[in-house]
């Protein structure tokens, strides 16, 4: 996690050391629901320190890729080992606690709790929350739930019930749960969907800012390619429960092939990549 | 937002000054009730005991869960005092003893259905209750069957008082038994715990996703339910002097439910509430219209869920704030 990875969309990745060891490292996925293969052989090393976009047309097994990653889903086939140790057959809960953490598609936030009490309520899980009888929202976890909510930007709505908000502060509150867990590697499903467009640049730049401050690995699914162009150190192309295409942002988001087969009409190339 | 949603729903935090306010008055209009109308200690000792196994129920309510079979630790309560009084006569060791057994049931029990929500939760405590009302009904040698057993005489920190000093000493205990668990309760569900308990009925996953497991959430959550039910049920068979099967009956189990919702779950007050206006309109409407009384209730139960979801409490409590704006 030098400096160097961090530094900008131009040396993105340059003085990644080639042979570092992979934080996360998928062999040979499997899953299918019926006849839908979801995973047919994925094979993915995330390096410490990058920012990993996956691409792809719906249904091609993003997600899925995620649930495995966390232990929400078991595939039938296939190692993931996380840190250099095996992490498939453990419960989303132990991988939490090793450090993988997620958000989710459609966010998933405590809705009748207050988007403090969501944040203290992660910070308190990570802290330790079996404590019956001190309050919650005591100064410790009200203070670091505040911080932690005024670095992403929600300080404003932190009194708000967590169901009152719109979409992009959602997400943001979303990932920021995650965050709260101190995760050295986090999977964010589509970040910025479902959010207006004139926010979205807004939302991912916080988003980047707190991530690339704490040092955190970032895996994220991202439908928009501008979004991808910008701040993705790799692009992985999911197509159909394959890795269609690794690789730079510059080169993948050009390869015709991948322009036709798997962006489709989702996007033209985006104006800031490939020079 | 669905009339149980609202029902459940957390207090606001405006309501925090009345809830402190409004117990203490509670508190002290029981008390002068239960001096100008001496015939009525005893009822209101009973509201006092089922307000406590109330208090359980709405921690299970918290996480969206209802159990339709929660009066089974209220009968282990009340059978610990019938079977250990004669033995153990002291009414300040049968209490925490029937509150431990009712606890380690709980904790068993708990084990099992923590696993389960909704639905297969509420049915799998009721199937269990009527286990237990099987066991008490049948093994007549040991539980004088339906008959129940009379509960032997009590003595209070070693003094045997006589019957009215007694009276007093059972309800000043249940009161304080009451407020000392309605304080725990409010604190608890203001803790971590208490707040990823209220989690478990929006986004279970979200608490597996923080490395929290939901089951040993809503096992403490049960566990204390069941401690308090225990207590309830100590109290109720040293008041009543009397326990039967049908203590651990699935009407039982409804009834405590029922206060439940008639009370309010948006406050630690409201099974009391509840529990006090059940009791009274149990002697009252039993008195005036004889076997019609629970038509009464379950008219006053159905206008509760249509108009005031809140029950009592939430209706007191949207009084005082219309009053106060
Ligand atoms: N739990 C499940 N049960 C059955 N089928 C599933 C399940 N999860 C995913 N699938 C199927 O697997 C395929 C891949 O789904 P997945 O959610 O991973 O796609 P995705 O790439 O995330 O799509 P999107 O962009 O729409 O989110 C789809 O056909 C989906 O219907
Ligand atoms: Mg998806």
């Amino acid at each position: 996690m030098s400096a160097a990875v961090h530094g900008g969309p131009q040396d993105r990745g340059a003085n990644r050391p080639r042979q570092a060891t992979p934080l996360l490292s998928a062999r040979g996925l499997r899953l299918a629901f019926g006849g839908v293969k979801a995973a047919d052989g994925i094979d993915l090393d995330v390096m410490p320190g990058e920012f990993l976009a996956i691409i792809g047309p719906n249904g091609a097994g993003k997600t899925t890729f995620i649930n495995m990653s966390t232990g929400y889903l078991k595939p039938q086939d296939g190692t993931i080992t996380y840190d250099g140790q095996p992490i498939i057959g453990l419960s989303p809960r132990a991988i939490v606690r090793r450090g993988i953490g997620r958000s989710f598609q459609l966010p998933q936030l405590f809705t009748e709790h207050t988007v403090l009490e969501n944040a203290a309520l992660a910070i308190a899980a990570h802290a330790g929350i079996w404590s019956p009888f001190t309050p919650l929202l005591r100064r410790g976890y009200h203070d670091q739930a505040m911080a932690l909510l005024d670095r992403f930007g929600l300080g404003p709505v932190a009194q708000s019930r967590a169901d009152a908000l719109n979409e992009g502060a959602r997400k943001l509150a979303d990932i920021a749960m995650a965050v709260a867990l101190q995760p050295r590697l986090v999977l964010m499903d589509e970040p910025t969907s479902g959010v207006a467009a004139a926010e979205k640049m807004g939302i991912v730049e916080t988003l980047v800012r707190v991530l690339r401050d704490t040092g955190v690995t970032a895996v994220f699914v991202e439908h928009d390619m501008d979004v991808v162009a910008r701040f993705a150190d790799r692009v992985a192309v999911w197509s159909q429960g394959r890795i269609a295409a690794l690789g730079p942002p510059q080169q993948v988001l050009n390869d015709p092939a991948v322009l036709r087969d798997v962006i489709g009409i989702e996007a033209s190339p985006p104006s800031g990549a490939g020079h | 937002m669905s009339a149980t949603d609202r029902a459940l729903a957390a207090p606001p935090r405006t309501m925090r000054l009345p809830e402190a306010l409004l117990a203490v008055l509670g508190a002290a209009a029981l008390v002068l009730v239960a001096f100008l109308a001496p015939w009525l200690k005893f009822v209101l000792t009973v509201a006092l005991a089922k307000g406590i196994a109330v208090l359980g129920i709405l921690l299970l309510l918290r996480a969206g869960q209802v159990s339709f079979g929660h009066s089974m630790f209220l009968a282990v309560g009340a059978y610990t005092v019938a079977f250990l009084a004669p033995a153990v006569p002291e009414a300040l060791l049968l209490l925490p003893l029937g509150a431990l057994l009712a606890g380690i049931l709980g904790l068993v029990i708990g084990l099992f259905v923590v696993r389960y929500r909704d639905i297969f939760f509420g049915m799998l405590n009721l199937a269990l209750s009527m286990v237990l009302y099987s066991l008490l009904e049948k093994l007549y040698a040991l539980t004088k069957g339906t008959d129940g057993i009379r509960v032997s005489g009590l003595t209070f920190a070693g003094i045997t008082p006589d019957r009215e000093t007694q009276e007093w000493v059972m309800f000043g205990l249940a009161l304080v038994l009451a407020i000392g668990f309605g304080l725990l309760v409010r604190a608890y569900l203001a803790s971590p715990m208490g707040r990823a308990l209220a989690g478990i009925k929006t986004r279970e996953t979200r608490l597996e996703f923080m490395g929290v497991s939901a089951r040993r959430v809503l096992l403490f959550a049960y566990v204390m339910s069941a401690v308090m039910g225990g207590v309830g049920g100590t109290l109720v068979a040293m008041t009543t002097r009397h326990v039967t099967p049908q203590l651990a009956y699935w009407t039982s189990s409804g009834e405590l439910v029922f206060i439940a919702i008639l009370g309010g779950a948006g406050s630690a007050l409201g099974p009391f509430l509840g529990a006090t206006a059940f009791e009274l309109v149990r002697v009252y409407a039993a008195a005036a219209v004889a076997d019609a009384w629970q038509m009464i209730l379950g008219g006053v139960l159905l206008a509760v869920i249509l108009f005031a979801p809140g029950g009592l409490w939430g209706m007191l409590t949207s009084r005082l704030k219309g009053r106060g704006a």
